[in-house]
């Protein structure tokens, strides 16, 4: 089995890697690159707990391969935080208590970032329909939700 | 597993040509990637399509529009002409999966995997839309009834591949819709789907396609459906009618999703309200 060479950006970083061909993106994430943030839930891009950018756009990294990362801009739930430095989303998280296994939680924070990039100013409904792919079996959803209006009124008034 | 990453669409098109063993287009991914992991599909060549040029491009086409092979949901979302010219397309292609499907997932991709369940293909029908298919003995363009053949198989010969799928222009008082029953409000597969394309004249339709997913083995063109709605202002006996007709055309199978009974009647449902969307779409164009 050939190996294939990829160079890549992941969160701001140049990294190259070698990947097999049938590895995913999400399997060269945890495996090769050690960034675990990204969970495997189904592997089926159903639960949404492999959540990462890709170019600015939200996929599921168990759905493309590593070998399609090439010339890529990768951004993963590690680059969220600055060093010790919490995102908002992730701060605001913790206060609502909106995670308890933190399983569905990586993805869930990355989805919502990237709605909040893309509309500071989203309707609870937008919210609900954004993560309907990020399926969380503990919580409820409620709590998630609230979170993230909150740290979306908390970034409207600091911008 | 070999991965390639042709440099144009003739050496893709080679690679196919010469592939001995199990050969699969990779665009979005979305389905390839699920059928490799469960062992369902396991291609000795992948032959990955997405860089190539025009395949992520949405331009003009005359009056029409080409969307490459590799445009995602997304990206149809966020084109407002698109969008406006042909919003049946568009929601039929944007209620595929979830907000991360979206960023993957693509037309050509929902019609080459010949699911009857596809939601974008009702739409495309009812749009006339046409795919280019690129192949050993050239180019050729055929309607996109004409791609699935049976539930998982495609019209497509070895070596073909899709690149394009090509809306027709837009006539002048004209607009589609498309609509699906699923048991959940997101993310679910459709029980029945429903593709209407109208043209008015004043108030009059005189031209109509209408189109049945997820009802029978592969998509239907229901022209009984049409000839019921062309000629009327879309009143009562002309909705009836068009939902008889549905309800006739359908050759629907029981599964955990919908009894024959039920999709049998849902189809009828759906049609009068799609048709009711398209009309009142046809009626805000100038």
């Amino acid at each position: 089995m050939s190996m294939i060479h990829v160079s890549t950006t992941v969160n701001g970083d140049e990294v190259d890697f070698v990947c097999d061909p049938r590895e995913t993106l999400l399997d060269v994430l945890r495996d090769r690159l050690a960034l675990t943030g990204a969970k495997e839930g189904c592997g089926t891009g159903d639960c949404g707990a492999c959540s990462v950018m890709v170019d600015d756009r939200l996929v599921c990294s168990c759905l493309m391969l590593g070998a399609e990362a090439e010339g890529k801009s990768i951004a993963t739930v590690e680059g969220l935080a600055k060093g010790e430095d919490l995102h908002p989303l992730q701060e605001k998280f913790i206060e609502h208590a909106a995670l308890q296994c933190g399983i569905c939680t990586p993805g869930i924070l990355v989805a919502t970032k990237a709605l909040l990039d893309k509309n500071p100013d989203p309707t609870e409904t937008e919210v609900r329909y954004w993560l309907a792919g990020n399926l969380c079996r503990c919580t409820g959803y409620d709590k998630i939700i609230r979170a993230v209006m909150d740290t979306a009124a908390d970034l409207r008034k600091a911008s | 597993m070999r991965y390639h990453r042709p440099t144009s669409i003739g050496d893709a098109v080679a690679i196919a040509q010469d592939a001995s063993g199990t050969c699969r287009f990779l665009a979005g991914g979305t389905d390839v990637l699920v059928q490799l992991r469960a062992d369902l599909v396991t291609p000795d060549d992948l032959i990955d399509i997405k860089h190539l040029p025009g395949m992520r491009d949405i331009s003009r086409a005359g009056d029409g529009w080409r969307i490459g092979a590799a445009v995602t949901g997304a990206e149809m979302s966020e084109n407002a002409d698109l969008k406006r010219e042909w919003p049946g397309v568009v929601e039929a292609m944007d209620l595929v999966g979830s907000t991360q499907i979206q960023g993957r997932a693509t037309l050509t991709g929902n019609l080459c995997n010949a699911s009857p369940a596809a939601d974008s293909v009702p739409a495309m029908v009812a749009a006339d839309a046409t795919v280019t298919i690129a192949g050993p003995g050239g180019e050729r363009t055929v309607p996109v009834a004409e791609i699935p053949v049976s539930p998982g198989r495609t019209s497509l010969q070895k070596g073909e591949v899709i690149t394009a799928v090509n809306l027709p222009a837009r006539a002048a008082r004209s607009a589609d819709a498309y609509l699906r029953f699923i048991p959940r409000t997101e993310m679910d597969i459709a029980v029945v789907g429903c593709g209407i394309n109208l043209t008015l004249d004043g108030d009059t339709i005189t031209h109509a396609r209408a189109s049945l997913g997820a009802v029978a083995p592969t998509v239907l063109l229901v022209d009984a459906i049409a000839d019921a709605l062309i000629g009327s202002t879309l009143g009562d006996a002309a909705l009836d009618a068009a939902a008889a007709a549905a309800s006739a055309a359908c050759n629907p199978i029981d599964d955990k999703r919908g009894t024959i009974e039920f999709r049998t009647r849902v189809a009828g449902v759906l049609t009068k309200r799609a048709a009711k969307i398209a009309y009142e779409r046809a009626r805000g164009q100038s």
